[in-house]
């Protein structure tokens, strides 16, 4: 980096200095992997990965596929956005996926209908008492108040009985999806109402990511909120120091993103029209890689939505790179977990050789 | 003694059985730089830490700005004016620089709480006149604290401290981690402080530095305050006398 310096104290402001941002590796990680589809699939199969080769459908982009790619992220999306900033305040959510478990569960015993075909509800667990065709209003809010109270208790164990994060989550983890099983003893749980099920219904998910991720990505830049994330996840002394009240925004952290969760909950079983308590399995860990593959550093401080969505970006595209190429689903597993572990060393390296540069 | 910025009396810290500070008598005039001298341990960062709230002192009393204090934390501290470059600058590192200049006191532009709209123009415009003012030369302020050297960082940090009307700034060992030319860049600040008639406590192992610099000298040993001399009144091997013990005595009775 040169040192020389221009203008009064040095202090003009150079476009040309700022550093190569960390969302542009990603993204063109991104490229090179369409790319690698696309190639192979010319090839070896004689198709097109991205494009349209049908001639009964008048578009440039085989739209189909594009759709499917970011609708099957979108929910873990959703939660990766709140996993994202509690990695950049310097801590981590395993509950995340338990939480949308025993979310979709409650949630969705408040949003049945009274009758099937005619017969009532055998589903309805609440029936007895009346509170069967709900307005849409209150499982969502049901489903809030999930959210609410897993988070507060993630955050406050965390900030005040200062365990370390991934310790208190994991104990989350466990307890939330016990209450997920427990709720309706095992029993899924359908017949949402239609105003419920119109929540998840085509490509609402994908418009319900999109805006949750321009929401946090905004609040993230412009906010003392996020000020405060980078700044603790960077150096939590220095913030401390600063006068920033580190357990309130810890607690803060936790309880948003919870919330995440249990609307990405709502949105899953709206789109399923069904609730099991086996809902959000290793959704935890699908989050977290989707946040390490976008840039986020897991020692905190760096990272951005952006890079998140473009992160469970490259996941979607893996995944339908995969069935375009007819590959078993065991071999997404396999290549997922070695893009997860890779993600980590480039960032190291990247860390390492910024160190050597300073 | 209405131009008495701070004044200590009988200050006295002991953890457990160990007396780190006992009963330090200490004063500082407005517009004065006071460099505290002595050798590790004894009770240098001590008296500061007491001073600045760090630390609950055992013992003694604090005035500062005309009003006896007790300080519950450094951020009380700092709110009444006193701000500390720590040895271990609180900078967040992956943050750029009008970000750690303003942190936890960021300037809003309307409040909404916890998601309150930052003034980035604001604190950008406020960051280049507070550098300007302290001389301090940055390439870039866009770029993170990580990428800068360990003398720009101290810079910011020492920025940082003149950012916001300060009655009393207080430095532990400034220059301890840098280069020949980082470190003259430090002490030019300092001077601009010296003109400015912001009042300082400096800690410093640097004797060259010490006597360029400050108008007084105290000097620690064993938790003890030693000796309190004028500039003119010393010299360094009288200093290093008097750090090592080889000279003792109620030097700061003379200064007095």
């Amino acid at each position: 980096m040169a040192q020389t310096s221009h203008g009064v104290g040095g202090l003009t402001y150079d476009a040309k200095k700022r550093a190569w941002p960390a969302e542009f590796n990603v993204f063109l990680a991104l490229v090179i992997l369409v790319g690698a589809f696309e190639l192979i699939g010319r090839v070896f199969l004689g198709d097109s990965f991205l494009f349209n080769t049908r001639d009964n459908v008048d578009a440039i982009f085989n739209e189909q596929r594009l759709q499917i790619i970011i609708l099957q992220v979108s929910i873990v999306g959703i939660i990766a956005i709140g996993v994202t900033q509690v990695i950049i305040c310097g801590g981590i959510d395993l509950s995340s996926g338990s939480v949308v478990g025993a979310t979709a569960m409650i949630a969705m015993s408040f949003a049945q209908v009274a009758t099937v075909n005619g017969n009532p509800n055998p589903k309805a667990m609440f029936i007895d008492y009346g509170l069967t065709d709900l307005p849409v209003i209150v499982p969502v809010l049901v489903a809030i108040g999930c959210g609410l109270i897993a988070g507060l208790v993630n955050g406050l164990l965390i900030a005040y009985t200062r365990i370390p994060p991934f310790i208190a989550t994991l104990g989350m983890m466990v307890t939330a999806r016990g209450i997920a099983k427990w709720w309706s003893k095992g029993q899924p749980i359908s017949f949402p109402t239609d105003s419920f099920a119109a929540i998840g219904k085509g490509l609402m998910p994908v418009i319900i990511f999109i805006s949750l991720a321009i929401l946090f990505q905004l609040i993230l830049t412009y906010t003392k909120y996020g000020k405060h994330c980078y700044a603790i996840g960077s150096n939590e002394d220095a913030a401390r120091m600063s006068g920033i009240k580190i357990a309130n925004h810890k607690v803060l952290v936790y309880v948003i993103a919870s919330i995440l969760a249990s609307l990405a909950a709502v949105v899953l079983c709206s789109k399923n029209l069904t609730a099991q308590a086996g809902m959000g399995v290793m959704y935890e860990l699908d989050a977290i890689a989707m946040a390490v593959i976008g840039g986020v550093s897991l020692s905190g401080g760096r990272g951005s939505i952006i890079g998140t969505v473009i992160g469970s970006l490259i996941f979607g595209v893996i995944i339908s790179g995969f069935t375009f190429l007819r590959l078993d689903a065991y071999y997404q597993e396999m290549v997922k977990g070695v893009i997860i572990v890779g993600a980590v060393v480039l960032d190291q390296w990247r860390q390492r050789r910024r160190a050597i540069g300073a | 003694m209405s131009d008495i910025v701070l004044k200590t009396e009988n200050l006295t810290k002991r953890y457990g059985g160990v007396h780190a500070l006992e009963g330090a008598n200490f004063e500082l005039r407005k517009g004065e730089h006071v460099a505290i001298m002595g050798d590790n341990g004894a009770g240098k960062s001590t008296f500061v830490r007491q001073i600045t709230g760090v630390e609950q002192r055992t013992d003694g009393k604090v005035w500062f700005d005309g009003k006896e204090v007790s300080f519950a934390g450094p951020i009380e501290a700092r709110e009444a004016g006193i701000e500390t470059v720590f040895q271990n600058l609180a900078l967040a590192d992956d943050l750029d620089v009008p970000s750690n200049l303003f942190l936890g006191r960021e300037k809003v532009l309307f409040n909404l709480g916890p998601f309150s709209i930052l003034d980035r123009k604001y604190m950008r415009k406020a960051t280049e006149a507070a550098l300007v003012r302290t001389a301090v030369k940055i390439p870039n302020l866009s770029s993170t604290i990580r990428h800068m050297s360990g003398g720009q960082r101290q810079c910011v940090a020492i920025a940082r401290t003149a950012t916001f009307a300060s009655k009393l700034i207080i430095m532990d060992e400034p220059t301890a981690a840098l280069g020949v030319q980082e470190t003259a860049q430090v002490e030019n600040i300092i001077r601009t402080l010296k003109e400015n008639g912001e009042p300082l406590i400096l800690i410093s192992h640097n004797m060259r530095q010490v006597f360029d610099l400050v108008d007084r000298i105290v000097v620690f040993r064993r938790g003890k305050i030693v000796a309190n001399l004028r500039k003119q009144d010393t010299d360094g091997n009288d200093i290093v006398a008097y750090i090592t013990g080889a000279k003792t005595g109620q030097a700061e009775l003379q200064a007095a």
